[in-house]
């Protein structure tokens, strides 16, 4: 997918200023954080099955090598392919030389943000391939010509309205004289449409939400099923899927399954949890003839080893979305790539690079909620920090905040000269805004006062009144 | 199947607790999960189960099924037809065994065979499972050691929770995405 994540703060202002983006955050922020919490709160054992998630998650990166070989090898004896992607345009070639192998024409999809990451379908659809998303919310989007704005709701940003509407447009098969109006009308005529699809599709994608090493398999979680009719009813099953996915044993992808369901959606499983593993076996009667999986690395190996390491746990629950006040704010799609939210802030810069997407780690508050409620414990704001100094090291950050970070660094390392500047400012302002008692306007100043008022200080600092004090007051 | 553990791999030691009845547990969770259940105490009471169900939802005795052996001796009464096949569109009711169920969360473990064809378990709009109480599992881990004494795992191993859903239009959770709208389990005490 295109990025446009150096228009961060054009398009925020645009998301602030958009009524129906508004109205349709309101509802989705609180829902899925109840959600969540009701989930967790059902569970005592959430918090330690979290640190065991953990764990497993670490296990496996410090053996990356090892797992995915292993993984390689358990699909491969049950007869599946496993393709090697240094790069999205490697990875987008494997998967239309199968494609291409396989004569195919029409292809559907199950939602992947990978494939999202390494612009799949755009590079499908200029080799000519029909490419259906299958899942709703993707069809929504892929109707609407949009990016998803949300890694486990793609279309949270769509009212009803809005969806009724491309239905309408879309759908002109279908004699009707007005727009569908009501949640169950339209999610009947996607089932309708759709179905048709999904029977005469010559390949099916999905991603991957974990591979397992111990036995090939590949797992698939949904709630729609429409990922089991994906890898189910074409002759050819292509899975994209990052590398960082893989898990040793059945065992471990059973604790991240009992952390992500919960964290995701507030489901303690969802309607459909799958373990492909393989093609279709010599007396099966259904299923596809071939499977391929296509593992991207796409700066993930770059990151171990470093600081970044801890990025590669992410099970893409959605957590850290759902808890954020800025994304809260303004939605997925100001942030201008894939990935949304803190573990956008973080990736989207490591995978394309921070001078692509300079203002994303400054959308924080700082204020932890992400971490907290991160059931693999990656400290996102400890990796926000270190991006930001990253920014400021290599001279990404621009001068108009470089200059004052600056003095005020200056200041901070010498402690008479701060208390002089100190002394003087808060003396003139003090004096300055004694009527008001605030000020409107502040030269230098105007974009962060254009949104609030900046009490006046008292005249006198801290410091000098406590030395006061102590002179009239000695005990 | 291999063990493709290596030193330092971290064990399975928390499990969320499934105190007492595993049959009551299961038959708890999946309803929440909304899959509707009818419990029967034999297998010749299972015709009287599906038709009460599909009578209700006036739908045909038209069965598309796996291949169970416990179906071949129940003497299904007339007007039943049960086609032992892959489903297709326009296939209203399938009708297939498990190979397990899983207490902690409601679930039903299919499996991908020449026997019970994947299709039924996501095509059709009815999906009737008849599971055994002998079949409840504790834990999800309780299903790996089933498979890894068995012959390992299938092509397809599923858990389902409930019928399909989506909440992709403004949060509200819809049943009857693209999977199966109905989701009815006969439990028969054996």
């Amino acid at each position: 997918m295109n990025t446009t994540a150096h228009g961060f703060k054009e398009r925020s202002v645009k998301a602030l200023q958009n009524t129906t983006l508004q109205e349709a955050l309101a509802r989705a922020y609180g829902g899925f954080v109840h959600k969540r919490q009701a989930a967790i709160d059902a569970l005592p054992e959430f918090d330690a099955l979290c640190e065991q998630a953990r764990r497993i998650k670490d296990h496996a990166l410090d053996h990356l090598d090892h797992y995915l070989e292993g993984f390689e090898a358990a699909l491969t004896a049950e007869g599946g392919k496993v393709h090697w992607a240094r790069t999205p345009e490697e990875a987008c070639q494997q998967v239309v030389a199968i494609c291409r192998a396989h004569q195919a024409r029409r292809i559907t999809k199950g939602k992947s943000m990978v494939g999202e990451e390494i612009a799949l379908n755009e590079a499908l659809e200029a080799n000519g391939f029909e490419v259906v998303e299958t899942d709703l919310g993707e069809y929504i989007i892929q109707l609407a010509k949009e990016p998803p704005s949300h890694i486990i709701a793609p279309a949270v940003h769509k009212t009803r309205g809005e969806i009724a509407q491309l239905f309408h447009t879309f759908h002109q098969r279908i004699e009707r004289s007005q727009p569908l109006a009501e949640v169950p009308d339209i999610v009947e005529e996607s089932r309708q449409v759709l179905r048709s699809v999904f029977l005469s599709a010559d390949v099916g994608i999905t991603g991957a939400n974990f591979l397992v090493a111990e036995t090939g398999s590949v797992v698939l979680v949904t709630n729609e099923g429409n990922g089991d009719l994906v890898s189910t009813l074409p002759p050819v099953h292509i899975v994209v899927s990052s590398i960082e996915k893989v898990v040793p044993t059945l065992e471990d992808v059973t604790t991240l399954l009992r952390v992500l369901g919960r964290s995701a959606t507030g489901q303690a499983m969802t309607a459909y949890t799958s373990l492909l593993t393989g093609p279709r076996r010599a007396d099966d009667r259904d299923g596809p003839s071939a499977m391929h999986v296509v593992l991207v690395d796409n700066g993930r190996s770059a990151m171990l080893g470093t600081a970044f390491r801890d990025m590669l746990r992410c099970i893409r629950c959605g957590a850290c979305l759902n808890h954020c006040p800025v994304y809260g704010a303004i939605g997925g799609h100001a942030y201008g790539w894939v990935y949304p939210g803190p573990m956008g802030a973080i990736l989207t810069p490591r995978i394309l690079g921070l001078r692509a997407a300079p203002d994303l780690p400054q959308a924080c508050t700082l204020n932890g909620r992400c971490q907290d409620v991160c059931p693999v414990h990656i400290p996102l704001p400890a990796l926000l920090r270190k991006l930001r100094m990253e920014a400021f090291t290599q001279r990404i950050t621009p001068p108009r905040a470089r200059f004052p970070l600056a003095l005020w660094a200056l200041l901070a390392k010498h402690p008479r000269l701060y208390h002089g500047v100190m002394t003087l400012a808060a003396g003139l302002l003090g004096r300055l805004g004694q009527r008001r008692g605030r000020f409107r306007t502040l030269p230098f100043a105007r974009g962060w006062t254009e949104g609030r008022a900046l009490p006046t200080p008292a005249v006198q600092t801290f410091q000098s009144c406590w030395k006061h004090r102590r002179r009239s007051d000695p005990s | 199947m291999p063990s493709e553990s290596i030193g330092g791999a971290p064990g399975t030691a928390v499990r969320p607790a499934v105190d007492g009845d595993c049959v009551a547990h299961f038959t708890r969770r999946i309803t929440a999960a909304g899959a509707s259940l009818v419990r029967t105490e034999s297998f010749a009471t299972i015709p009287e189960a599906v038709r009460a169900f599909l009578d209700e939802l006036g739908f045909s005795y038209n069965l598309v099924c796996s291949g169970e052996r416990a179906f071949d001796t129940i003497a299904w009464p007339a007007g039943f037809t049960l086609a032992l096949r892959t489903a297709a569109d326009g296939d209203h009711s399938s009708l297939t065994g498990v190979v397990a169920a899983v207490a902690e969360t409601g679930s039903l473990v299919v499996a991908a065979a020449h026997h019970s064809p994947n299709t039924l378990h996501f095509l059709p709009e009815n999906h009737i499972a008849v599971v055994r109480t002998s079949q409840v599992l504790r834990h999800l881990e309780d299903v790996w050691r089933l498979m890894r004494e068995h012959s390992g795992m299938p092509r397809a191993l599923t858990f389902i929770t409930g019928p399909s859903r989506t909440a992709d239009v403004e949060q509200t959770i819809q049943i009857g995405a693209h999977g199966p709208r109905r989701l009815h389990v006969v439990l028969v005490d054996a």
